[in-house]
């Protein structure tokens, strides 16, 4: 078998994204009587234990620009994001009927609505309110989400009509610990050599992720490093930038594309925080339920939807990120009504003055089809960190 | 030569008595906060849903409330300029308006509804109850006051029902961060005792609050339990809840409803006593501030009546048997800040909402959705066509804001309320017809 090149791992993973039927889920669910789908929404969930379940964590961001909403839109004001309408699009329209239940993490009061509305509208499906801790003391937050956790596993044992042990439980964290690697080696070359491994693409092969069994992902993922490593690419006069504030509604790929064009290298973001949530590897020796509790509430990223209760700790998890990935500078790009990424911008935008990153801001939705704004916007953000560094 | 234009004098406001009972406490409360540094008390700010009042109380802190200074600027047509100022100073035009109006409120000095400057808090008591938007909040404050910040995480009840795990866990928080903590910001010890008692005044107060709400099952109702409702919530989901303050006027307020249904009369409007009583209604989502009182009028004018609210739950749901029980100290605390209208799933709130249509003999339910409040209103059109469905009453539907005076438009309103009104009626006629 010949090893794929960029573009025809690239094509792959486009074709995945574009699929708004979940073909490629479907077909997973079909190959063996029993099998089972679990979505789930942004930011987080275990995934490792829908794996160990023997099911297929299928994560669900929305619609993006590709579906027109014509149900969704009934059930949500304009002042909504478009994140909860699109998916809602996907269930009534039917796009959805495979899945067999649907996690709804607790990010912000759009989402947790969600979950309940999800409830009604589906009622024969296994919806549940993920709520994670928002302290992490290990005999507060700690006790409290391994309560949680297991009260899920519960659930998942009884759909799958079958226990899941703790040995299950550890081998599928063995292997997300090594898909959450491989993301991480995607990131090192991403903010080593930008050119290589341009965030456009990067994204479509990250987000494949979120459809294919995880170990098909993983080796997905060797493929794309090791082609893109060896690719014959020219190195442009960028700038290096973090986006951040895409971490629910996803942005459309041209919002990215539009990005780079107009000269910026993305050499770091929160597109699909689940990927890499859990920073480093999670153990596999003693209780696999306290190991990824204790991982969540120890080793875990930060986001505006998550609680950060040492004030000097406040956004410095940013300011680490431009260290780490020599970024000369941070784009904010907030959904339209987005109320963690907007409510936070200013404390963030603060600790970056003080650090002295530059930084600039816009919106968008998951649907934004006019890109010549951002295009401008961002391009003179690019000519005015080369202009002042030169300087 | 231009003739003289003499202004007409502004019409007096009417309000019953325990309105202006009401307008007193918190005019002292405000006097009191202002007065603090003077005094050496220590203030603690922190949230409606979610108000641990009597446990402050255990260590002599004095409650001030963002949200209720952000309603009193809204009131006072102050919270445009402030909301206006937070957003120059780089807030976004698409978050809570609460939270625009107090930081536009502090850059400006911070100044009260009594006129004077309120003081910096000594603690922020961060009750993560109901709403993402607290914690944001909270976090923009403390960046600018530096001072203690104590989180209390309410799980929500996404499933309909309280679990044990989020009752211990938040009786953990209580024991291990928040009461010692607490304890270390005002130099007091910690005395559950105390705390029983003001947990017995509490449930004192709810008791006769109550009675007041369910008032509105006469007809015609005594009460508006929307509009008159803010008045009516203002104690016991402010800083009154625990102190012989409460029990007083809710006791004061029984004895004014008692003596209205005797004599068969709706509630006092500021245009004075209702007139006959034509629509009721279950409203859904919080008034609007900025225009509260032309928005009460577009009511009162048609003969609507409000007799059950969801805004008058989100400090607490006192009607549906929630008590403080000073026997559980910890876990009726746990219990309280659970059980508050914006902590319950959406399909906890569409029972609630029918039933209220059942048990008051509401025409139809009036959804006010608020633009900047997404814990309010994402689900509302859900809610709306559920409500209609369970219980045969036609809904509405408006937008308007919660203190940003851009977002109210009279206008149309003021229209969609008449095409319901009508909408009602026309109902009512064919109903008639068919029998």
């Amino acid at each position: 078998m010949t090893t794929p090149t960029t573009s025809e791992i690239v094509a792959r993973c486009q074709a995945l994204f574009d699929d708004l039927d979940f073909t490629s889920a479907r077909q997973w669910k079909e190959a063996e009587p029993g099998r089972k789908v679990i979505g789930f929404m942004p930011v987080y969930v275990p995934r490792e234990i829908i794996h160990a379940a023997g099911m297929l964590p299928l994560g669900i961001m929305g619609g993006g620009d590709n579906l027109e909403v014509i149900h969704g839109d009934a059930y949500y004001q304009s002042y909504i994001c478009r994140i909860p309408r699109s998916t809602i699009e996907l269930g009534i329209s039917g796009r959805l009927d495979f899945v067999d239940g649907m996690l709804f993490p607790s990010i912000c009061d759009v989402i947790r609505n969600l979950s309940g509305m999800w409830k009604m509208l589906f009622p024969q499906v296994y919806s549940r309110y993920f709520d994670v801790p928002q302290t992490y003391e290990d005999e507060v937050g700690g006790v409290y989400y391994e309560n949680e956790i297991n009260e899920f596993l519960h659930d998942l044992e009884e759909m799958a009509g079958r226990r899941i042990a703790a040995g299950d439980l550890r081998k599928s964290i063995d292997i997300y610990n090594k898909n959450r690697k491989l993301i991480r080696d995607l990131y090192t070359l991403r903010a080593q050599k930008p050119w290589q491994a341009p965030a456009s693409e990067a994204y479509l092969v990250i987000r494949a992720g979120l459809v294919l069994p995880v170990e098909e992902h993983s080796e997905l993922l060797e493929q794309y490093i090791a082609a893109a490593a060896a690719e014959d690419r020219p190195i442009k006069d960028n700038s290096r930038v973090i986006v951040t504030g895409m971490f629910c509604e996803q942005p459309p790929l041209n919002l990215i594309k539009s990005l780079e064009l107009s000269g910026c290298y993305i050499v770091d973001d929160d597109f699909m925080l689940v990927s890499r949530w859990l920073v480093g590897d999670v153990p596999l020796d003693g209780d696999p339920v306290h190991n990824l509790a204790q991982a969540f509430l120890h080793h875990s990223e930060s986001t505006a939807a998550k609680y950060e209760p040492d004030p000097l700790e406040k956004g410095q998890y940013l300011v680490r990120a431009v260290r780490r990935t020599g970024a000369e500078g941070v784009i904010f790009t907030s959904p339209s009504f987005c109320d963690p990424a907007l409510l936070d911008r200013p404390m963030l935008q603060n600790v970056l003055a003080k650090a002295d990153i530059p930084y600039i801001a816009f919106k968008y939705a998951e649907n934004s089809g006019q890109m010549q704004p951002i295009r401008e916007q961002a391009g003179t953000f690019v000519d005015s960190i080369k202009l002042w560094s030169a300087a | 030569m231009k003739p003289k234009v003499t202004k007409a004098p502004p019409a007096e406001v009417v309000k019953d008595a325990s309105m202006l009972k009401q307008k007193e406490m918190m005019a002292a409360h405000y006097d009191r906060l202002s007065s603090a540094r003077e005094t050496g008390e220590k203030v603690a700010s922190t949230f409606v849903p979610g108000n641990l009042n009597e446990l402050l109380m255990c260590f002599d802190l004095v409650n001030n409330l963002p949200e209720v200074n952000a309603i009193q600027s809204g009131l006072r047509r102050q919270s445009g300029a402030y909301i206006m100022e937070a957003e120059r100073s780089g807030h976004s035009e698409d978050v809570c308006t609460y939270v625009k109006s107090d930081i536009g409120m502090m850059a400006k000095g911070n100044i009260g509804p009594n006129g004077k400057q309120l003081p910096d808090p000594d603690v922020l008591m961060l009750s993560y109850t109901g709403c993402f938007t607290f914690m944001k909040w909270f976090e923009l404050l403390r960046e600018r006051y530096k001072c203690e910040t104590i989180f209390l995480q309410t799980p929500y009840m996404a499933d309909g029902k309280i679990t044990p795990n989020m009752i211990q866990y938040m009786v953990r928080q209580f024991k291990e961060d928040v009461i010692p903590k607490l304890e270390k910001v005002s130099g007091v010890k910690f005395d559950i005792d105390r705390l029983r008692e003001y947990l017995a005044k509490s449930a004192k107060a709810e008791d006769d609050l109550v009675y007041i709400l369910k008032s509105a099952r006469n007809k015609p109702s005594p009460i508006d339990a929307y509009f008159g409702g803010i008045y009516y919530i203002g104690p016991i989901f402010g800083a009154f809840r625990g102190a012989d303050d409460a029990i007083d006027y809710y006791r004061f307020l029984r004895e004014e409803v008692d003596q209205r249904v005797a004599a068969g009369l709706g509630p006092v409007t500021p245009d004075g006593p209702m007139g006959e009583e034509r629509y009721r209604l279950v409203v859904e989502g919080p008034p609007n501030y900025t225009n509260f009182r032309q928005f009460w009028k577009m009511f009162y004018e048609e003969g609507a009546t409000v007799v059950a609210s969801s805004y008058t739950k989100v400090g607490g749901t006192y009607d549906y048997g929630f008590r403080h029980d000073p026997a559980r100290p910890l876990e009726t605390l746990a219990e309280y800040c659970l059980g508050v209208y914006t902590n319950r799933s959406l399909p906890m709130r569409i029972e609630m909402l029918a039933n209220y249509i059942d048990e008051y003999e509401a025409d139809g339910l009036l959804v006010n959705s608020i633009k900047s409040c997404n814990s309010f209103s994402a689900g509302q059109l859900l809610i709306m066509r559920e409500v209609e469905k369970r219980t045969g009453k036609p809904a509405a539907f408006i937008e308007t804001d919660l203190v940003d005076p851009r977002y109210f438009s009279a206008a149309n309103v003021k229209n969609r309320l008449e095409s319901y009104f009508q909408m009602i009626e026309q109902k009512r006629s064919g109903r008639g017809a068919a029998a």
